[in-house]
């Protein structure tokens, strides 16, 4: 074990940041970027991707040659693909969701500006059409069905919504958003404007499985909760597994999609129910 | 409504509690006219399966009428007789759709506990832990059947509940263990188990062509059912030492295909079954997979197989060069019920099996409590027993 956080050290080691900055003022900007792609992972997390990727690269490696895991494999291409992020400062996924998380970033294109707050990416896979799963998302009315920790959400224009959502002790916190960019049966993303008592942004992305095995839906979430009592209120609002809370949103998009309504066993009897039987 | 509650190893009780409501668009409810005690509920009242409640209603194989359904249930009614399926099936999911009803992605709302445990969640169980689900269960007057327009089976007026009853778990289950062996026909197939499951798997597997089935366990009445109901050859593993003679009765070849119809709670008279059972008084290990193990050992090379004895947790000593160097194929899990049900039904009523051979005790519900401790100490020549509510 300590042998391999030590590979996974000098695995790290290797690809550092730093190397790639040296002798300069942050990489920002897309002509500075690695290979023609645009640097939009900040560097916070691109030490994060080149220390995690490392070990996870390690890790799977070892994996593969002690017992010739496939997982192991996954691992370390993972982890390899993380390795790269952290080295070029440049993430596919990113990309393609329009975020960008490097500091001072002035992209127009962006919904998450990087920085601080903390995002959550998660996907599943739903037995429906892009279309369909589109269209239902894109009546943000339709959200709070599935997103547990959210009262409300209106529709107030065009491209306009204002969000209520739950916070402890029966307060809420609430917010106007906008749709910046959307392509119909493929994205939306949207994000907070000016005034919000918590930041956010949000995107999704709806691509059907290259063997025709349904549509799978990426979805980013990013949240930038202010300083002081609100901000604390808000981080409890998202518990101590933001991510755990994301997949349950997603779980039960894919339950009301597919199965028309979501599991449950809320109301049901059991021994810890008062005795109201005949 | 009566109903049994868990409560705590070796301690159910018939509780009083509210009647069960519709929950959702999909769901039915149903007024039980007849249920069983399963052998798994035996882990349940042992302490081996995880994720239990005080108060969590038990049972998993019940039959009944219709005396409601949600808005989206059409194909049913009230007054029609259903045999409900242990498994819980949203009918729309890719698994579902591939007729993997047991590993439906929909019906667990608790899936994020099983996840934790085996990285994807399996379907939801009646009756069954808070992992698949924590839905009540059918040792009750009434039960909630969530996605009731998938799961229950219509049964005809003429057929009686004992007739129809093991359509719900038992006989598809056995019925699955001998399809998962791809029986070849003449082949030898031994069953490790004469529980109700292990009946049921032995007379699958003559449906399915073998040319042999031998039957090991070492309750007598049991391997006597296997003998008179199954035809089966039947060999005492107390007082035979079962790889060997499995050797010489196949002329040096091993059985064909071997099915594990115990599962996690294996008895035993070897060493490693007795290591099994210090290391699970230990929690060093959860289960104890004493007859999977021999299964392993004792299969011919390039044979099969076939676990549908119940699993929850990690093994110990578990033979993989054995299966590896000998190119078995392993197959298991809960069964896809939906597959099944219908094609047995046709078989009971074409007269070809009177599944109500396994019973050997009626019970009321409210002697459910007694009835546990009769078939978990195998007493009074206990195999399987009824409940009416």
């Amino acid at each position: 074990m300590a042998e391999s956080m030590r590979l996974a050290g000098e695995a790290a080691g290797l690809v550092s940041p730093a190397e790639e900055t040296e002798g300069g003022n942050k990489v920002q900007s897309a002509e500075q970027s690695t290979g023609g792609h645009p640097v939009n992972v900040s560097e916070m997390e691109r030490w994060a991707s080149s220390i995690g990727g490392g070990a996870l690269a390690v890790y799977g490696i070892s994996r593969l040659l002690t017992n010739r895991s496939l997982g192991g494999a996954v691992l370390a291409l993972v982890g390899g693909a993380l390795v790269y992020r952290g080295a070029s400062g440049h993430c596919e996924m990113y990309h393609a969701l329009g975020i960008d998380t490097a500091a001072g970033s002035d992209n127009p294109n962006v919904s998450v500006r990087g920085g601080r707050g903390f995002k959550v990416e998660k996907s599943v896979t739903i037995n429906k059409s892009p279309a369909e799963l589109y269209s239902f998302w894109r009546n943000f009315e339709n959200l709070p069905r599935f997103m547990n920790h959210l009262e409300s959400v209106q529709v107030t224009g065009d491209n306009r919504s204002h969000w209520v959502a739950k916070a402890p002790a029966g307060s809420t916190v609430a917010w106007d958003a906008e749709i910046y960019n959307e392509k119909e049966n493929e994205l939306i993303a949207w994000r907070s404007l000016e005034g919000a008592d918590v930041d956010n942004a949000g995107s999704v992305r709806f691509e059907s499985d290259p063997n025709g095995r349904g549509t799978i839906v990426r979805v980013t979430l990013k949240y930038d909760p202010p300083g002081g009592t609100l901000g604390k209120l808000v981080a409890k609002l998202f518990g101590e597994a933001p991510d755990q809370q994301v997949e349950e949103d997603l779980r039960r998009f894919k339950q009301l999609m597919e199965a028309g309504e979501t599991p449950t066993t809320e109301g049901q009897p059991s021994g810890r129910s008062a005795t109201a039987g005949k | 409504m009566k109903a049994l509650c868990w409560n705590g190893k070796n301690d159910v009780r018939v509780e009083d509690v509210p009647e069960p409501k519709i929950l959702n668009p999909r769901d039915a409810i149903v007024k039980i006219t007849t249920t069983a005690i399963c052998g798994s509920d035996l882990h349940l009242y042992d302490g081996y399966i995880p994720t239990m409640e005080k108060g969590d209603i038990l049972g998993h194989e019940p039959m009944g009428e219709v005396v409601e359904v949600g808005s989206e249930v059409t194909n049913l009614k009230p007054g029609d007789r259903v045999v409900v399926p242990f498994t819980i099936s949203c009918g729309n999911c890719f698994f579902c759709q591939k007729e993997l009803w047991s590993l439906c992605d929909n019906s667990n709302p608790k899936a994020s506990i099983a996840e934790k445990l085996y990285g994807y969640s399996p379907a939801g169980l009646f009756g069954y832990s808070h992992m698949t689900g924590g839905y009540a269960g059918g040792q009750a007057e009434y039960l909630r059947v969530p996605f009731a327009d998938v799961g229950p089976l219509k049964i005809p007026e003429e057929l009686p509940d004992e007739k129809v009853l093991f359509l719900s778990d038992i006989f598809p289950t056995g019925y699955m263990a001998a399809e998962n062996c791809s029986i070849e026909g003449g082949d030898t197939v031994a069953v490790w188990g004469c529980g109700p499951v292990g009946q049921f798997a032995i007379k699958s597997a003559w449906m399915l062509g073998a040319g042999r089935v031998i039957a090991i366990d070492e309750v007598p009445e049991r391997l006597q059912m296997a003998r008179d109901e199954g035809k089966a050859e039947t060999l005492d593993f107390d007082d035979e030492d079962i790889f060997d003679k499995l050797k010489e009765m196949t002329g040096g070849r091993g059985p064909d295909r071997c099915i594990d119809a115990v599962g996690l709670e294996a008895h035993g008279a070897t060493i490693d079954a007795l290591y099994d059972r210090a290391k699970a008084a230990l929690f060093m290990a959860t289960d104890r997979p004493h007859a999977l193990r021999q299964a392993i050992h004792a299969c011919r090379k390039g044979g099969t197989v076939s676990v549908p004895g119940v699993y929850g947790g990690f093994l110990d000593k578990f033979p993989f060069g054995a299966a590896f160097n000998k190119g078995l194929t392993l197959k298991m899990g809960q069964t896809h019920m939906r597959r099944y049900m219908q094609p047995l039904l046709d078989r009971i009523q074409r007269g070809e099996i009177d599944p109500s051979f396994v019973i050997t005790h009626r019970m009321t519900l409210a002697d459910a409590p007694a009835g546990y401790e009769t078939f978990k100490h195998k007493k009074d020549n206990c195999i399987k027993i009824v409940l009416k509510p």
